[in-house]
């Protein structure tokens, strides 16, 4: 009886449920799960690059049976997790360069083929290479193209905070229009990021037809370990953004970061979804649908929207743009993916932005 | 082993010297919340606490929780007008929780598998007498003996349960199950004696060397009023109607009758009187808006047949006839006549207009002192204004209802028990409330109530079979799973999983959390994303 | 084994021979050929155990191999110019993370303007980055000096360059002695990497490393740079012992003994040099080469020894410093400090231009005639070519033959 009501007062939305089997509990929820990322590094309060890769790496430690190893990009969580003489990581672990972390991925992945191999070991360890959104979708993006061209066995994850964090907050092709940023300031006739500019790195990847691609967010935990796991069940090429909200440079109170994940996530801000050689398999349900303006009021990056002076069209564009989301994506249930979804910046650039 | 390089090769989770704990300006800490369900009860149970366990499916350890507080939850589960459920914050998400069902699921199940109160593990010595076997006084005697009390009830009816017996009808409370829950009192040691009435109740206390008494006999005598009427038409009240109904299984009485009154017992008795084969109307001065009987045994009413003539005075009756005139209400509620009358075909009257209390007993202790005829008491230490006298139940308070009675006979134990230690009983300070917006609702699922089967309405003319039935197993854990556990920790690992910092440990089932402050930022994800509003982030000292 | 081939496949055997686990490369003349060649060797067979990657472009090549040299790899890549640069930043990681990887620059000049020929402006633009620069005279010793680099970068814990001239060596079709597999084996263990990451004992590589620590590290690199000039002169020894080899070492003096004169050199040119040096003895000139193989770590007391009491040095370089003069003969000023050696920089043989026997004779006798009264000759120029420009634009004209520093500065002057 008590098998077969599985949901419970919380459904299975909380990180952990007393009432359901371990098995069915998240990884986060069990007393030893990995701590991949563990206490003691020196991200700021509230970082969900942190909380993301904590999620992330020990959802693959667990798939892999610990069997592990990361290639770091530059970024915040290289710096925050390894000032010498302070190693934060409880896996093997190296950081090289800024745009080099997928390349370093392939080498490590060939390196350990080739030690399995010479070395008659059956078990090969797994590479994830990982970097923030300018590691990823600018500086790091032709070394990641190579990587998956290649189809190496290299999961790339990308955390994605939709700004250069580390050097003070400034524009990356990962930061959405009309936020504030220290390249994008607000000021002038049209203030924070330029629209119809950007990158959309999830849709480029299933271009390369590698066999698996998703987005995640800290705001569902279930979703990203399931992606993870499923990514780590892969050989080749996979890459999973990860929506990680970043409470200094999005202008959010250190609390509510998973909630500005979430909101992204509800609003169709940034619609979650998987896909496999190219071709979107699953997406993620929105579970309460929520009006853009509620994720933008959380966010002094936008506080140019939600004041006195606020200019209701880029509201309303905004509102348009998670709208579309929505329905390009068949976010919201008993809807399906219209089409191959294109770029959001292909839609902005069609409505004579 | 390799040779590390000097400072640019670092060893796993070193980072452990460092306590970011420094960094924390604001400090998570616990809080414990009073459910507003909790809050609500008046037998003042603990609600949420219980359903922790049913959901968990120890029902028994449940029905241990529920007991402490209310002994009788077979039958409050089925007559307990559950007023906590008007509280519960799931009605904000979808509907309330169905607290009353699962309750009704615990008694049952205790019931099946011969539950017992446990003995107490001493015997004080003290005497205690109870005037009444109500509600108020078993439940009072039930908490007296957990003390360890001698107690024994005086009842002047032919049998125990008060209201819950002569009251209530049997198709929401079947006798069976009212017996049971008696007997498992009785088994405790408490000595009930039926069939008596107490003359003199000081003298009785006196001569029976009782430490104390407590007074529970309820208001039986009911309210009339006056009709102008002629001879032949037939005015009854409600409570004689019911209790014969009880003794007898039937009633001598017209087909067509009026009863008169809006509260519970007019729908009782209306109800009552369609299942012996009479067409009752319900006559009421006010609309259904103000109407103060519980709206579903209401909606049960209209569904089995039970006509109602909303703002309608009866100024005269007359055989096979009443003279009814019509009222208006304003948007304060505030009744007026209108003048217009009409006639409403009708062979009898029955009245249930209230009840009153019997104080010509009460009236012979001297110092007993009343408001209305209501014994005042002390809200707290529920004792009259007569030294080692209290009383509780419909005889000293307007809010006649089982469920408060037995709260109220809980409390009366309470005080007797401290008076008998020289004492004097004071209630633990309540914990702030738990509101709906301290909670996090994104992570509760949609679930709605499950809906209790009944007897089928063309069934329900002709006997007075139980109408509700219980929940089965499956349905009653989903209920209980329902609960959103507000201001207090449902081990859903929230907190431990959303720590940027891996600074909340688990301590393991049944032991909670404990925050790491040698890590804690004081970032406050925790506190935001408990879905509970079990966690609170108060200012550092510095 | 003697074989006559082109010097790109002859240095493809030795690398291969030497069993990598990882080669990753991007095209980019004139070191095609090589990895051209190692890549077919994966795929027929003849080289077990190592996986062969194509790159999207040099910085990629040089990112795989941190990666794999970092998993604990022996690994090889080359690259030459414009690639070298482009991997640069990844150069400067792989010798901070200590990656004892080997890589071939087929040594080409640096556009722009674009050339494609050779010059040593691509690997001397390197000179800073933590790396050994093993330059090599011939094919064969390209050959041998990419066996012992592997060896050599193992032992100290750095990178090595291997800088042989692009075209002139690595399309030259020569007579080469490649030893066989057991001899590499014997000489070359196998690799067994000092610090790598693994599952089992999981560290942190690659550590932010601020103000409190980092001269500290810098100190310990420069230690290995000191320990290599040991290193390189020790598995020389050991390597000429084995195969009878004459290649490597930090340099290599020819015709040395009661010379008039010296020439530093680097690269293929002492190879044209020791031509004319035995002409130019039959003149009763008595010319000394000193060629020099390790540019990185700079062997100062070996250079210091070679040149003994001659009291006239020319270091004849194919690159400079922008700004300032030459690249090599600072390092053998310091090398002389306090003795009065006369060390002067001839630049020659920029962006291809050949440097042929009458070059070499022209520098000598011009030293000898005490033409070069300065401490920078640029020697090779034509001043025709230049005059058309500079008649043009600012009418401004040279005169034939070398143009010392002193006359390009008066130049501007005017």
């Amino acid at each position: 009886m008590l098998e077969k009501i599985k949901f419970y007062q919380t459904g299975s939305n909380t990180v952990g449920n007393r009432l359901i089997t371990p098995a069915m509990r998240t990884i986060q929820a069990s007393v030893d799960r990995p701590n991949s990322l563990t206490s003691g590094h020196r991200a700021c309060q509230g970082c969900g690059e942190a909380l993301g890769a904590r999620y992330a790496i020990d959802a693959a430690m667990k798939a892999t049976n610990g069997q592990i190893m990361i290639v770091n990009a530059t970024g915040c969580l290289e710096v925050f997790s390894t000032p010498y003489p302070e190693s934060a990581w409880r896996l093997p672990w190296v950081h090289s360069l800024f745009g080099n972390a997928a390349s370093v991925g392939s080498g490590l992945a060939a390196a350990a083929k080739v030690r399995a191999q010479t070395n008659g070991d059956n078990v090969v360890p797994r590479i994830i290479a990982q970097g923030g959104d300018g590691g990823t979708t600018d500086i790091g993006f032709g070394p990641l193209s190579g990587m998956f061209e290649r189809n190496d066995d290299v999961l790339y994850i990308c955390y994605d905070n939709e700004a250069y964090m580390n050097t003070g907050v400034q524009r990356s092709s990962a930061t959405p229009p009309a936020a504030r940023t220290a390249t994008t300031q607000l000021v002038g006739d049209k203030p924070g990021a330029d629209w119809g500019k950007g990158k959309d790195v999830p849709l480029i990847a299933m271009a390369h037809g590698i066999p698996y691609v998703a987005t995640a967010s800290v705001g569902d935990l279930r979703d990203l370990e399931y992606k993870v796991q499923k990514a780590m069940s892969f050989h080749g090429a996979r890459y999973i953004q990860i929506l990680v909200p970043c409470p200094l440079g999005w202008g959010l109170s250190s609390n509510s970061t998973v909630t500005a994940a979430r909101m992204a996530m509800e609003t169709g801000f940034y619609p979650i979804y998987e896909a496999e050689y190219g071709k979107i398999t699953s997406v993620r349900k929105i579970r309460q649908v929520q009006p853009v303006i509620n994720y933008l009021k959380m966010q002094r990056r936008y506080a140019h929207l939600t004041g006195k002076k606020a200019d209701p069209n880029v509201l309303a564009r905004l509102q348009a743009l998670c709208d579309a989301n929505i329905k390009n994506f068949g976010l919201v249930d008993g809807t399906d993916v219209t089409d191959q979804p294109v770029a959001m910046q292909a839609y902005e650039r069609s409505q004579a932005v | 082993m390799m040779k590390k390089a000097f400072a640019v090769t670092l060893d796993p989770a070193t980072s452990h010297q460092n306590h970011t704990g420094s960094w924390r300006t604001l400090r998570p800490v616990n809080v414990y919340k009073l459910p507003p369900c909790n809050n609500q009860c008046p037998a003042g149970e603990n609600i949420q606490q219980w359903l922790f366990y049913a959901a968990e499916g120890d029902y028994e350890h449940a029905w241990r929780i529920l007991t402490e507080e209310n002994p009788m939850p077979a039958c409050m589960g089925r007559v307990c007008y559950h007023t906590c459920e008007g509280k519960c914050n799931r009605g904000f998400l979808d509907e309330s929780v169905g607290i009353n069902s699962v309750e009704r699921f615990l008694g049952d199940y205790a019931l099946e598998h011969n539950l017992s109160f446990k003995r107490p593990t001493r015997e004080t010595g003290k005497k205690i007498l109870i005037v009444g076997a109500g509600p108020a006084g078993l439940s009072a005697a039930y908490q007296l003996r957990r003390f360890g009390h001698s107690v024994h009830i005086v009842e002047m009816g032919k049998e125990a349960g008060g209201m819950m017996r002569y009251g209530i009808p049997t198709y929401r409370l079947p006798r069976n199950i009212l017996d049971a829950e008696i007997k498992r009192i009785t088994d405790m040691g408490v000595t009930i004696e039926c069939g008596r009435k107490i003359d003199d109740i000081e003298a009785e206390k006196k001569n029976g060397k009782y430490d104390a008494v407590i007074i529970t006999i309820g208001a039986q005598i009911s309210s009339n009023v006056e009709i102008p009427q002629g001879d032949t038409n037939h005015v009854l009240n409600a409570l004689s109607i019911l209790g014969q109904i009880e003794t007898t299984g039937d009633v001598q009485i017209a087909r067509k009758v009026a009863v008169y009154g809006g509260g519970n017992t007019a729908v009782d008795v209306a109800r009552s009187l369609r299942r012996i084969g009479a067409e009752p109307v319900i006559v009421y001065r006010r609309n259904r808006e103000n109407m103060k009987a519980n709206d579903e045994e209401m909606d049960a009413a209209i569904e089995e047949g039970i006509q109602v003539k909303w703002l309608s005075t009866i100024s005269e009756a007359s055989k096979n006839n009443l003279k009814i005139e019509k009222m208006a209400i304003d948007e304060n509620g505030k009744l007026s006549p209108t003048g217009e009358y009409e006639d409403l075909p009708a062979d009898a009257v029955v009245l249930a207009l209230g009840q009153n209390v019997d104080k010509a007993v009460l009236d012979k202790i001297e110092g007993l002192k009343f408001e209305k005829d209501n014994i005042i008491i002390n809200e707290e230490t529920k004792m009259t204004s007569v030294d080692g006298i209290f009383a509780a139940g419909d005889v000293a308070t307007s809010n006649r209802t089982v469920t408060n009675a037995i709260g109220m006979g809980k409390n009366a134990a309470r005080g007797v028990n401290a008076y008998l230690n020289g004492q004097t009983y004071k209630k633990a300070l309540k914990h702030e409330i738990a509101k709906f917006e301290d909670m996090h609702p994104w992570y509760y699922t949609d679930a709605p109530k499950t809906v209790r089967q009944e007897l089928e309405v063309a069934r329900r003319s002709n006997c007075f079979d139980e109408v509700q039935f219980g929940l089965t197993e499956e349905n009653a854990i989903f209920e209980a799973r329902r609960c959103l556990s507000c201001g207090n920790c449902m081990e859903c690992d929230n907190c431990y999983g959303v720590c940027p910092d891996s600074a909340i440990v688990k301590l393991g089932p049944g032991k909670g959390y404990e925050f790491n402050y040698d890590y804690c930022k004081g970032c406050g994800v925790c506190a935001q994303e408990c879905p509970c509003g079990h966690i609170r982030m108060v200012p550092e000292q510095i | 084994m003697l074989k006559q081939i082109e010097g790109s496949l002859g240095v493809a055997q030795a690398v291969a021979l030497c069993r990598p686990g990882v080669v990753c490369a991007y095209p980019i003349s004139p070191q095609t050929h090589i990895v051209e060649n190692l890549g077919k060797f994966v795929k027929e067979g003849s080289l077990k155990d190592c996986e062969f990657l194509n790159v999207e472009s040099e910085f990629s090549a040089m990112s795989v191999a941190i990666g794999s040299e970092v998993g604990g790899v022996r690994t090889y890549t080359a690259t030459a110019s414009q690639g070298l640069l482009f991997m640069t930043e990844g150069v400067y990681s792989a010798s901070g993370l200590g990656l004892p990887m080997v890589m071939t620059v087929a040594s080409r000049a640096i556009g722009g303007p674009i050339n494609i020929w050779n010059d040593h402006s691509d690997s001397l633009s390197q000179r800073d980055s933590g790396w050994l620069q093993l330059f090599c005279e011939s094919n064969q010793d390209a050959v041998d000096t990419h066996i012992m680099a592997f060896k050599i970068a193992e032992e100290v814990g750095l990178p090595v360059m291997v800088c042989m001239d692009g075209f002139v060596l690595t399309h030259a079709f020569e007579r080469l002695d490649i030893p066989d597999q057991e001899t590499v084996d014997k000489f070359l263990p196998k690799y067994e990497p000092r610090e790598f990451i693994n599952t089992k004992e999981p560290v942190s590589i690659g550590a932010m490393v601020g103000p409190e620590a980092f001269t500290e590290v810098r100190f310990l690199q420069q230690r290995k740079m000191a320990k290599a000039l040991c290193v390189i002169e020790k598995v020389t020894k050991e390597y000429r012992e084995l195969t009878g080899s004459k290649s490597g070492g930090l340099l290599d003096c020819y015709n040395c003994e009661n010379a008039d004169i010296k020439l530093i050199i680097m690269g293929s040119t002492v190879g044209t040099a020791k031509d004319e040096v035995d002409r130019l003895k039959t003149q009763g000139i008595n010319v000394g080469i000193i060629s020099l193989k390790s540019f990185r770590p700079f062997p100062y007391a070996a250079i210091k020894e070679a040149i003994g009491d001659t009291k006239q040095v020319i270091c004849i370089e194919r690159a400079f410093s922008f700004g300032a003069r030459g690249i090599v003969c600072p390092e053998v000023k310091r090398a002389m400090e306090g003795t009065n050696c006369d060390v002067k920089t001839v630049v020659a043989g920029l962006g291809g231009r050949p440097i042929f026997g009458t070059t070499i004779n022209g520098i000598v006798k011009d030293a000898l005639a005490g033409k070069f009264t300065e401490e920078f000759t640029w020697y090779d120029i034509d001043t025709n070519v230049l005059n058309n420009s500079t008649l043009k634009d600012e009418n401004v004209s040279f005169s034939q033959g070398p143009i010392a520093q002193s006359v390009l500065e008066k130049s501007v002057k005017a």
